[in-house]
């Protein structure tokens, strides 16, 4: 069937359209979301710039394949209602997507448009969809029957869980999520900062899923409260492992455990999870000094140091490697650097010194010069020793990078993993039949989208096998 | 989760004896073990060590002294109320041996939470004998419990109300040298487990200690509970809780849970302030 004719005509030579953005002197002293968001008069000419491809290669790019092409066409057409309801045939989530997710190198990378001119602002624009029907949330999920098909677990309920989850209760499975901590979403709920996702977007978007059918437990860490043998015993027919990887590699070097020396989860944690930007009004303190230096060039070194900088902290972050290397999204770092953090690039820090009370007082840092390429392609850092010199600080923050959480690996011997990771067959199932795994937990760290994709092909596999497998029907 | 309080008893002065429903928990857990709460939604999550359980009931029990802000909500909690959040079981059990001389060593609310682990060893085969410290007469706990679960109790008091006049490690060197054990277990206020670590160096016995950082999510993600345990940084709550006490750099400890000392009084007084506090 051929596509309707269209309303208007493309104009992709219109100027990508600029996110407006809380500005940097409020920001930085604010707990807001940084990104305002489109105009409905920006959607339009930003809609429109969209070239309608007869084969769009956004669709193909994107992980979930949100068929980007026929939502923009709504948007472009001020049917904005619509627009989420085509994205909702994939994913329940553009509220957080459009927020967190790196679509620089995916539908954007993708465009069509980008080939000649900037290519068109998909996620902005999805950013848009999505706040736009926030309101009709609830009406959404009322038309959905009460699963009644087979017990299926995911445990974890970061992203890659969530969207096995919509998937899953969608083929009428009774799902259940179990999480280990009291509130839900993995990272989004507890490293990603409210200035870059709104807790509210969060809970709105996860409280679909609940009125879809989808069962929430808290306070359940699987290999601890139950294992794995003891769920299936339950009567879940499938399992899937979306725990992610929230073990924080330490620095490893002296001083570490002085007072005022963080991971970036722990930091984050009593930040994002616990509120600490509230205290005392909330119960959780958080050390935050004059002056805070962060380690690494990863989305959680920027989320520490922009909310440090924002509790009134100098704030900078010392990277090992220079800024083309930062691994980032690319709006994060500019948005680090406009609001006014300092970047030390080809730094490393090799010792750490505390006062008589065992607080952290000084860095000792190396400056490092660019060697050949590593495993990663990317060139590696070598110290100069010559360099090695000492910075005053008060609180110190390590975002070098995470593994999976062995918890769970460690009381279930059959789960076959490598460095920590379970590994998993093309299906997504793991070395235990009818279990499956997927996101940071198979990946190490990787990203939201992917994580998503992994949530997905596992849920495909689960209903592939249950729904051939007739005793379970 | 929301856990129901089934019973609550004061064991002394600003120490509390709470039973809650926990039916996984309950079937799982090992003595060693923690759980982590948090007793309102407007809640620190806090550890406490698991004390007992009833099948029957469905129920774990806990001890809390209330010496700050989130233990003072958690025995505010009556019974029929629901805790907000309750977690577990959490870290690894305690490390246990048979057939051998042990001394389970503990003081003030530690004696609540050596209970299960005295209990353990004596179930395992193990000569066990417990020394319990308290400030004064009226500050001892769990007495009967204790009696009925090893070979030998000693009581010391700081006051000398009670039993011994002196504090544990003083009692434990006074009964005991090198040989008189094999193995132990200490669990209390650090400076204690400290002393009872220095007293026991050389001796030819291994010594347990349960020790109690500050932890945030008790499942290995945030590493806040970190420790030194033979130069090595080890995370508490999934490491441990308990490590080789002759291992731990307990003065590293007893920093690191000084940081928030300051605030937590802020957090204390704040909420005095604004009229919320709970006794
Ligand atoms: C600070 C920070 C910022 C980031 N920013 C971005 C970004 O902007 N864009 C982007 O694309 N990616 C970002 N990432 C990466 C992204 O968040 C992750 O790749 C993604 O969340 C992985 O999803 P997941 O579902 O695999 O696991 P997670 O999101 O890690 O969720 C796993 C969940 O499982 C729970 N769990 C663990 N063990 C158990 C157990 N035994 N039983 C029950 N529950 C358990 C955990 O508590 C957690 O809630 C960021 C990461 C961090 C740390
Ligand atoms: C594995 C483990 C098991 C525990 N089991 C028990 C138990 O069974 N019963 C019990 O009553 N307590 C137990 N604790 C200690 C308990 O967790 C703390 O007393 C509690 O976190 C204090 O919280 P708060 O908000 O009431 O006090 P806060 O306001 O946080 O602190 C009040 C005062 O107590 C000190 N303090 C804070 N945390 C600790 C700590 N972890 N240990 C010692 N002093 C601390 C502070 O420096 C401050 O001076 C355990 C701790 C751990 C790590
Ligand atoms: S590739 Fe770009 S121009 Fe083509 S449909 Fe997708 S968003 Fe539109
Ligand atoms: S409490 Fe967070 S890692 Fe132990």
């Amino acid at each position: 069937m051929a596509a309707p004719p269209l309303k208007y005509k493309p104009n992709p030579k219109a100027p990508r359209q600029a996110l407006p953005l809380l500005d940097a002197h409020v920001r930085a002293h604010s707990a807001d979301e940084v990104a305002l968001g489109f105009t409905p008069e920006q959607v339009s000419v930003e809609a429109q710039r969209c070239l309608q491809c007869a084969k769009p290669t956004c669709v193909e790019a994107c992980p979930l394949h949100i068929d980007i092409k026929r939502f923009i066409a709504r948007l472009a057409e001020g049917e904005f209602q619509s627009a989420h309801d085509v994205i909702s045939e994939q994913s329940p989530f553009p509220g957080v997507c459009g927020r967190v997710c790196q679509h620089e190198l995916f539908c954007e990378d993708a465009c069509i448009v980008g080939r000649k001119w900037d290519p068109v602002a998909i996620g902005s624009l999805e950013r848009f969809a999505a706040d736009h029907a926030r309101l009709r949330m609830k009406e959404l999920a009322a038309s959905y029957p009460k699963p009644t098909g087979p017990k299926v677990a995911l445990v974890g309920s970061g992203p890659a869980s969530l969207i096995a989850a919509y998937d899953l209760v969608r083929w009428n499975y009774q799902v259940t999520i179990f999480e280990a901590l009291h509130k839900l979403g993995g990272v989004l709920a507890y490293g990603i900062p409210n200035f870059r996702l709104p807790r509210e977007i969060l809970r709105e978007e996860i409280a679909r899923l609940q009125n879809m059918g989808v069962e929430f437990v808290v306070d359940f860490i699987a290999g601890k409260t139950a294992t794995l043998k003891e769920l299936m015993e339950e009567g879940y027919q499938a399992i899937f492992i979306g725990t992610g990887a929230g073990l924080p590699h330490m620095m490893g070097i002296p001083g570490e455990n002085l007072v005022g020396v963080y991971t970036a989860n722990e930091f984050l944690t009593r930040i994002n999870l616990m509120e600490a930007f509230k205290f005392p009004d909330a119960p959780t303190p958080v050390r935050i000094g004059k002056r805070t230096i962060v380690v690494g060039g990863g989305n959680s070194a920027m989320d520490a140091a922009r909310w440090a900088n924002r509790m009134g902290s100098e704030t900078t972050i010392l990277y090992r490697r220079g800024r083309v290397e930062l691994k980032a999204r690319l709006e994060e770092i500019e948005h680090a650097e406009e609001e006014g953090i300092k970047f030390e690039f080809l730094a490393a820090p090799v010792a750490l010194y505390g006062d008589e009370n065992g607080y952290v007082k000084e860095i000792e840092c190396i400056r490092m010069e660019l060697g050949e390429p590593d495993e990663s392609g990317r060139r590696a850092p070598v110290p100069i020793e010559a360099s090695r010199h000492r910075i005053p600080v008060d609180t110190v923050v390590a975002a070098i990078g995470q593994a999976p959480n062995p918890t769970l690996q460690k009381v279930t011997p059959q789960l076959i993993t490598r460095r920590g990771r379970i590994l998993i067959d093309e299906q997504g199932e793991t070395s235990m039949p009818r279990v499956y795994a997927g996101g940071d937990v198979v990946r190490g760290g990787s990203t939201v989208i992917l994580a998503m994709k992994d949530g997905r092909a596992a849920a495909k596999a689960i209903h592939d096998t249950l729904s051939s497998t007739p005793e379970v029907q | 989760m929301m856990n129901r309080v089934l019973a609550k008893r004061e064991l002394a002065p600003l120490v509390t004896l709470l039973e809650v429903e926990a039916p996984r928990i309950q079937r799982r857990w090992k003595a060693g073990q923690f759980i982590i709460i948090r007793p309102l939604e407007s809640s620190e999550r806090i550890p406490l060590t698991i004390v007992d359980s009833d099948p029957v009931r469905q129920s774990i029990t806990m001890v809390i002294q209330a010496i700050g802000k989130t233990t003072r909500e958690a025995v505010s909690l009556e019974p029929q109320a629901l805790m907000c959040d309750l977690v577990g079981p959490l870290g690894e059990p305690a490390t246990m041996t048979t057939g051998k001389n042990v001394v389970c060593m503990a003081g003030g609310v530690g004696v609540a939470e050596l209970l299960p682990v005295a209990k353990a060893f004596h179930e395992a085969g193990n000569r066990v004998v417990a020394l319990c410290g308290a400030r004064s007469d009226n500050y001892r706990i769990l007495d009967t419990e204790l009696q009925a679960a090893v070979d030998e109790l000693h009581w010391a008091t700081d006051d000398g109300t009670y039993g011994f006049h002196g504090n544990v490690v003083q009692l434990l060197q006074s009964l005991a040298g090198p040989d008189t054990f094999q193995e132990g277990h200490v669990i209390g206020p650090i400076p204690m487990m400290k002393a009872a670590a220095e007293a026991t160096r050389g001796w030819n016995m291994k010594l347990h200690a349960s020790l109690n950082p500050v932890m945030i999510d008790g499942t290995g993600m945030c590493g806040g509970c970190r420790v030194t345990v033979g130069n090595e940084v080890k995370f508490a709550c999934v490491d441990g809780p308990e490590f080789d006490a002759h291992l731990v750099d307990f003065d590293e400890l007893t920093r690191r849970n000084r940081a928030y000392r300051e605030m937590e009084q802020e957090a204390l007084a704040h909420k005095c302030r604004v009229g919320l506090d709970v006794r």
